[in-house]
């Protein structure tokens, strides 16, 4: 039986990326019990994983990470939340443990993870996630010398070439799908932003030498048992590239599973929130990227007005609504250069895989008409991810809408499962 | 407003619903079947898939075992989504009573033709050895099966297009009348015969019958091959579903084809909401446990409620509705939709065409309801 | 703190940094991490414990996420078939 025990808090953060350690500091600030979660083994998320990776990201990480250490927050990492058992309960569990984390107020941090198209060959292992290939680097996958064409969309492109070239990868190739005056506009527009302005500097500099090119993306992977080479597309011409790693990802999308089990109303894929960040459900909050995808500046701001609002700090909340109305403006800045182009749709083949779960091709998924009824007949969408990865690719590729979740938000152990509700708690965190 | 005529409009595409008109089609007639969602969406796709003989009563053999041959004989033709697996059945005795219970059993199913084997504790466990020691015994059924039922609800769907039937998902019926469906967007469908086999959702479409919910959990594990093979129900499984009006939970396990395992069973009355019930959940898990202990280290990826339909009597409700020249009924059959659902599609269509059913359908007769007296055990 | 340790992929001793994840291990020994449902190798997609791309059995434990577990001296891991 795993190790049991329960605890308690006036404010609980789901979530140690930027947002979420913002506002446990905050909300500790106010002297009011908070106890941040998350899965990882330490804080940061991935944007700050191992305390982040250069610059100006490195020193603010630093900061806040110390400030949560000192502030009295009660730090659970490795532990993963996969079910509500009553109204303001969490279960989480970690390898041989599982613990009731009950709470008076939640803050919801749960950031946000890449977005994955299919293609020929997306399968074959050393294709990765751009994000993906830099998590594992920094978990101490070597990279020196290896070559590397990072492809998809967003600003995380350039931040994961940056970050690898200086491991000592070799980036043959950047390929944004995004058009080169959409990025043209988007650099302009940086200017409005003086945070952004100095880490754009920085990117620029580091990845002067490596070739970017716009409108172009991934056309196949090709390799027997693992990846050799990529072919892609660039202005409708195609190339070929023998390398080692495609670091592959088209942008973001919100981890929406948990706020949408737990009642809070999603619209147009985002948690919906008030001015104070409270969701649709009273003594729920969200902060981050499931409000919007905005980038850590933006993350930062919400998660300082959540805690502030969750623990009733609703004047100091207030003062940072400007600060977060003027990064808004540069989520939807993002939204708008990286907005995916419909010849992505073609990309995959017939069998090429669509659920990597369970193995289900492009061919039988588009038979059906809706998510729901390719999930029952193809089971896509079924397997452990429960449509991480096939859900945000279905829903670009077929315009579907997306389904109820059902717990567990993650897979836990069935034993995990039979822990009763309490209704009164008392004890402490053992 | 627009009027199509059938011989046949069929409310429900679920399995019984696409059973009913795969079997109409087959025999010419001019089909339709209407679904709020998509084919299998209910109770089908909910339960567990389990095609079982059951012995509560002569009635419920009868109807199991004569749709349980029809599956046999149907088996060759399915698709390999479906996964039919004859995995056979293990009625698991954890004492002497239920020991007992295996040897009437064995007596009554013998009797009837029904192949079976009463395991020892040793034999048990060389079947299972998963399950834990210190059990009796058990029962084998190994001519019991397993299937994935939005799959096979499909495939009858399919064939039923195939032969001409047609399909209209989206709309929800909001009305059944003689010869005629009325639908939330005003749409109407005229039939010579309207057929409601819209499952838990019965009683919605024809507010005199006796069809009530019973809610049911399930959890689905990660894929675990060879660690269970048969599906296992334990006898106290009999005890509970003979309770009318007690929440209950009964260890009850099937191996998928791909080496999932779904564990189950609750039932629940009068609970109206879909979401997970934390005690019910942990009541059944905890149950589960203590039949087959390693089950608990297992990676649970899914945990879902469902609605069975249920009637006083345990049994479906398959003939003309009571009150009504045009409409039959084919609904009210609880854990074991999937079961009979190719009989009740065979009887019903005898009682359509005025054929000579395989079996005597007095005992599903929906008109049986108003006569009986029927007690609540 | 050594700044190596040893685990057993697949049966073969694996030096890996400290520090590394069971993942990582898995790529240094050249092995996927899994065999998908018809038979193609795998490995880590997301590296942040979604895709469940990474599954492999530790220590005989099977379905254990690789990319959120840190090695440990000894550690058995297998291609999760």
């Amino acid at each position: 039986m795993s190790k049991y025990s329960r605890a308690r808090f006036d404010v609980l953060v789901l979530g140690g990326g930027p947002a979420g350690i913002a506002a446990a500091v905050r909300a500790a600030e106010s002297g009011s019990r908070v106890g941040l979660v998350d899965e990882n083994l330490s804080v940061g998320g991935q944007i700050w994983r191992g305390g982040a990776s250069d610059g100006k990201h490195s020193s603010d990480a630093l900061t806040w990470i110390e400030q949560l250490k000192r502030c009295g927050v009660t730090l659970l990492c490795g532990k993963r939340v996969f079910h509500q058992p009553a109204s303001s309960i969490l279960m989480a569990e970690s390898t041989d443990y599982v613990c009731e984390l009950s709470y008076r107020n939640l803050i919801l941090a749960t950031g946000a993870r890449e977005r994955f198209l299919p293609f020929p060959g997306w399968t074959l292992p050393n294709v990765m996630g751009a994000g993906g290939l830099q998590a594992m680097v920094k978990s101490g996958l070597p990279i020196r010398g290896k070559r590397v064409v990072v492809a998809g969309s967003g600003p995380l492109l350039l931040a994961v070439a940056s970050y690898l070239r200086k491991q000592g990868a070799k980036i043959l190739l950047i390929c944004e799908q995004a058009s080169g005056r959409k990025l043209a506009r988007f650099a302009i527009s940086l200017l409005r932003y003086p945070e952004k302005v100095a880490q754009a500097f920085d990117l620029r500099k580091d990845i002067t030498r490596i070739p970017l090119a716009t409108s172009s993306w991934p056309l196949c992977a090709h390799g027997e048992q693992t990846f050799e080479a990529v072919t892609v597309s660039h202005k409708g011409k195609l190339q070929t590239i023998q390398c080692d790693y495609l670091a592959c990802g088209f942008h973001l999308v919100p981890n929406t599973e948990l706020p949408t089990l737990l009642g809070c109303r999603i619209r147009h894929g985002y948690v919906q929130v008030d001015d104070l960040l409270q969701t649709t459900v009273e003594n729920i909050f969200c902060a981050g990227e499931p409000t919007g995808i905005g980038g850590v500046d933006l993350a930062l701001i919400e998660g300082q007005i959540a805690g502030l609002s969750a623990t009733g700090n609703t004047t100091a909340a207030q003062k940072l609504f400007p600060k977060r109305q003027r990064l808004r403006q540069f989520a939807r800045l993002l939204d708008e250069t990286f907005c995916l182009r419909s010849e992505l749709r073609s990309l995959p083949s017939p069998e090429t895989l669509v659920c990597r779960c369970e193995d289900v091709p492009y061919s039988r998924v588009r038979e059906h008409t809706c998510w729901r009824a390719a999930k029952l007949h193809t089971r896509c969408g079924m397997g452990p991810c429960q449509g991480r990865i096939c859900g945000p690719a279905t829903q670009f590729l077929f315009k579907w809408s997306p389904d109820s979740v059902r717990p567990p938000v993650f897979p836990a152990r069935v034993e995990d499962l039979a822990v009763p509700p309490i209704a009164e708690v008392t004890g402490e965190l053992q | 407003m627009t009027k199509d005529t059938y011989d046949i409009v069929i409310v429900g595409a679920g399995i019984v619903g696409a059973a009913c008109a795969d079997a109409f089609a087959g025999r010419g007639l001019r089909v339709v079947v209407v679904d709020r969602d998509v084919v299998g969406s209910g109770a089908t796709a909910a339960g567990m898939g389990h095609i079982v003989v059951m012995d509560d009563s002569d009635a419920q053999f009868a109807l199991t075992h004569y749709s349980q041959r029809l599956w046999q004989e149907l088996h060759m033709e399915l698709p390999p989504d479906v996964e039919y697996e004859q995995s056979g059945t293990i009625w698991v005795a954890a004492d002497e009573e239920e020991m007992a219970e295996v040897l009437r059993k064995r007596e009554y199913y013998q009797k009837r033709g029904v192949a079976v084997e009463v395991l020892n504790a040793g034999q048990l466990k060389q079947a299972e050895p998963n399950l834990r020691n210190g059990l009796l015994g058990g029962l084998l059924v190994p001519d019991d099966a397993v299937l994935y039922p939005p799959c096979a609800a499909r495939f009858l769907m399919a064939r039923a297009q195939q032969r001409g039937a047609r399909l209209r998902l989206g709309a929800s019926a909001t009305q059944i009348s003689e010869r005629r469906v009325r639908f939330n967007d005003g749409q109407e469908i005229a039939a010579g015969i309207v057929v409601n086999a819209a499952g838990a959702n019965a009683a919605e479409l024809n507010p005199a019958i006796d069809v009530k919910k019973r809610k049911g959990h399930l959890v689905i594990t990660d894929r675990y091959p060879g660690f269970l093979r048969h599906q296992l129900v334990e006898l106290g499984y009999l005890k509970s579903a003979h309770s009318v009006s007690r929440d209950s939970v009964a260890f009850n396990v099937q191996p998928r084809r791909t080496g999932q395992i779904l564990i189950g069973s609750s039932r629940q009355y009068g609970a109206e909401h879909k979401e997970v019930d934390q005690v019910m959940l942990a009541s059944m898990v905890r149950r589960a446990q203590k039949y087959m202990p390693a089950l608990g280290k297992m990676s649970a990826v899914r945990v879902w409620t469902g609605f069975r339909a249920a009637t006083p009597d345990k049994l479906p409700l398959i003939g003309p509705c009571p009150g009504f020249e045009s409409v039959f009924l084919a609904t009210g059959h609880e854990g074991l939709g999937i079961t009979t659902s190719l009989a009740t599609a065979a009887i019903l269509v005898d009682q359509v065409t005025g054929s000579k059913p395989e079996i005597a359908v007095e005992p599903y007769l929906p008109s049986r309801m108003a006569k009986e007296h029927v007690h609540a055990q | 703190m050594p700044s190596e340790l040893m685990v057993r992929v697949n049966g073969a001793a694996v030096p890996v940094p400290s520090g590394s994840t069971v993942a990582v291990a898995m790529a240094i020994a050249g092995q996927p991490c899994r065999t998908s449902v018809a038979g193609e190798p795998r490995g880590p997609l997301c590296g942040m414990g979604i895709c469940f791309e990474c599954r492999a059995i530790v220590n005989g434990i099977p379905h254990s996420r690789t990319c959120q577990m840190l090695c440990e001296p000894g550690m058995d891991i297998h291609t999760d078939e």
